[in-house]
């Protein structure tokens, strides 16, 4: 694309990097930190107008694979999160109603990855960030304390305007910047997808009893209601709703809420208490129509987005850095162009098959279960339905082996690049 | 980033002329896309050779910091420019001036200097020159005498330097891949690029650089996976091949 008002001509003082990353969120950071460890003359700039503070402050918890633990370990920042994480040692999985007294479990998981390993951990996102901020500026990526207005390729670098005026040229530029990817828009990237009219609340709860690293997701039939245990007597929610009673749901007053909170969390733990603050996200699928284009790629929340039902939309998001890393730093090594877009199609080859896999998985189980039609409960519940699914829906919460084999990436076998 | 010129002292209607051409020649989709589709194997495969040569790192990303290459036959520059990217001061050699003006232009685009030249392996040898690494990439099954341009290749090689040869084996299977299946029914490259009387067996060009004081060091077979899309290594040497040999 060229813009009229932007030249790739470089003018004195513009900032010049080989790798360009629009977007210091978790991915962004990852990424940065993955090539700067693997390469130290790779030259790596992140952009990205939020200040650190403000996005180590982020009170929220993600599940974090095995996987990407490992990638996070081979990164040198796991130790510092894993003081503030709680490992998920077992997870239940019940199909019930509100009303049900008890909730007969269908489904448990004590599967590891690896023996010995949990399947995953529940990790505080501003720890996650903040740790990986830290270990990139030490790394000696560069912060540009700006997001990105627009950009224009020419044949061998592109330039990109930052929103205070000045520009970076670099071989390559990568939108991290989230589900609604300014960036996808400019690059004229078009997205496949649909909303589920369904929201996520995402809160955090205090119990009087220990949940024993157990985590729990009870098909509702408005949606999954999933407990995940953080450190201590705490556990973190993530509550689907059709979007408007969620909308009226975390309206409530507190006393209020806690009482709909009970009746869906159950009395297992005793008694239950919402704390800190709760939020709504409307939920929907999209997945990019192409991950990257000429000196462009896509990466984490900008090219997918999917249902939260198994907990997985972070951990694309780091199969993705680990595919990009290792596919920009190969390229790096042999002297090829890195913004070439033969090289990012391997990137691209690599990721899309699996995100629009797990996309189609979230959906079909969030179908199979957000409802409460008699004939579909009747044959789920009998379990004639879930037979065939049982190995997929276990794959689909505990990550693939395929990408933890030799043909994956080799940060998410925990290896160096 | 390595090699990354200060200026270029590149015509400029030369590099209008030929800038066409360069975007032809660099398009990954069009007629040179199987040329762009080896280029990870070749430069890994060189990158290797040089590192054990010359005892550099395989994984730095600057290995050929301050060796001399030649790449003879180096047509757009494809391999010129990574090799320059990767720390090498490089002469492109190529008898066609048409390629040599397009691997000019690219490499101006690139922001890489470059010594390119129109000329042949024959007369730099002549020239007196020398390098610590010579390469000859897809370039020994179109010439008219096989010894005569592996000696002169030779010649050109500094003493405990390095050659690499990339080329096609003279076997059934490599008529039926190579020619008719590359060029009939793929279409990967133009019909008539390659005719099997010319193609090279590996016995053949061993010998020629024996004769030219070159000692085979290793050896692979180079293979099309279908379902990566991309070539591999392979102990497979009927088809595409390539050979890595030192001088003396």
């Amino acid at each position: 694309m060229t813009h009229a008002d932007m030249t790739p001509v470089e003018e004195p003082g513009a900032l010049r990097t080989d790798v360009l990353i629009a977007g210091g969120g978790y991915v962004g950071l990852s990424l940065a930190l993955a090539l700067r460890s693997a390469d130290p003359t790779l030259a790596v700039a992140v952009a990205d107008p939020v200040p650190a503070a403000v996005a180590a402050a982020d009170a929220r918890a993600s599940a974090i694979a095995a996987a990407a633990r490992r990638m996070l370990a081979a990164l040198g920042v796991w130790e510092e999160i894993a003081a503030a994480s709680e490992p998920i040692l077992e997870m239940v999985v019940t199909d019930s109603r509100l009303a049900d007294p008890v909730r007969p479990v269908f489904l448990t998981f004590g599967d590891r990855a690896v023996p010995g390993e949990p399947f995953a951990h529940m990790v505080p996102n501003g720890v996650m960030v903040g740790a990986l901020r830290r270990r990139a500026e030490a790394a000696g990526v560069v912060f540009v304390p700006e997001a990105i207005a627009d950009f224009a390729v020419a044949p061998g670098s592109v330039t990109a305007r930052r929103a205070g005026g000045g520009r970076v040229a670099a071989r390559l530029l990568v939108a991290a910047d989230g589900a609604r990817s300014r960036l996808r828009d400019l690059a004229g990237i078009r997205t496949v997808g649909w909303s589920y009219g369904q929201s996520g609340i995402v809160t955090t709860v205090e119990h009087e009893r220990p949940h024993g690293g157990r985590a729990e997701e009870h098909f509702l039939p408005a949606g999954p209601f999933a407990i995940l245990p953080l450190p201590g007597n705490r556990s973190s929610l993530v509550w689907t709703e059709r979007t408007a009673d969620a909308e009226r749901l975390v309206a409530l007053d507190d006393f209020t809420f806690a009482l709909e909170l009970e009746r869906r969390f159950g009395h297992r733990l005793g008694a239950v208490r919402p704390v800190g603050p709760r939020r709504a996200f409307p939920l929907g699928l999209t997945v990019a129509r192409a991950f990257v284009a000429p000196r462009f790629a896509l990466c984490g929340d900008a090219a997918h987005g999917i249902h939260p039902i198994a907990g997985q939309g972070l951990n694309l998001g780091f199969r993705d850095v680990a595919a990009l890393a290792e596919t920009v730093v190969e390229a790096h090594r042999l002297g090829l162009d890195i913004g070439a877009v033969d090289l990012l199609r391997r990137y691209e080859r690599w990721r899309r098959y699996d995100t629009v896999e797990m996309a189609m998985v979230t959906d079909g189980l969030n179908r199979l279960f957000s409802n409460d039609l008699a004939p579909v409960r009747l044959i789920r519940d009998v379990g004639l339905g879930l037979v065939d699914r049982l190995p997929r829906l276990k794959r689909a919460f505990i990550g693939r082996a395929a990408h933890e084999g030799a043909d994956g990436p080799r940060l998410l076998r925990g290896e160096a690049l | 980033m390595p090699g990354m010129a200060e200026q270029t002292t590149v015509d400029a209607a030369e590099i209008a002329h030929f800038s066409a051409m360069a975007a032809d020649w660099w398009n990954p989709d069009g007629k040179f896309a199987p040329l762009h589709r080896l280029g990870p194997l070749r430069l890994g495969f060189i990158k290797e050779e040089v590192a054990t040569v010359f005892g550099r790192s395989a994984t730095a990303a600057d290995a050929l910091e301050g060796l001399r290459v030649l790449d003879i036959g180096c047509g757009g520059g494809l391999v010129a420019e990574p090799l320059t990217r990767m720390g090498a001061t490089v002469v492109g050699a190529d008898a066609s001036p048409e390629n040599i003006g397009i691997a000019r232009a690219h490499a101006a685009e690139s922001g890489l200097s470059i010594d390119y030249r129109a000329t042949t392996a024959e007369a730099l040898a002549a020239e007196g020159e020398r390098f610590d690494v010579v390469l000859a990439l897809e370039i020994v099954e179109h010439v008219a005498d096989v010894p005569l341009f592996v000696s002169a290749c030779g010649a050109l090689v500094k003493p405990g330097g390095l050659a690499v040869f990339s080329t096609i084996n003279r076997t059934t299977k490599a008529y039926l891949l190579a020619i008719l299946g590359a060029e009939r029914v793929l279409r990967w490259l133009p019909p008539g690029t390659h005719s099997y009387d010319k193609l090279v067996r590996p016995a053949e060009l061993a010998a020629a650089m024996a004769s030219a004081g070159l000692t085979p060091r290793a050896e692979t077979g180079v293979v099309f996976d279908p379902l990566r899309s991309a070539w591999k290594r392979s102990a497979d040497m009927d088809v595409n091949y390539m050979m890595a040999a030192v001088k003396g």
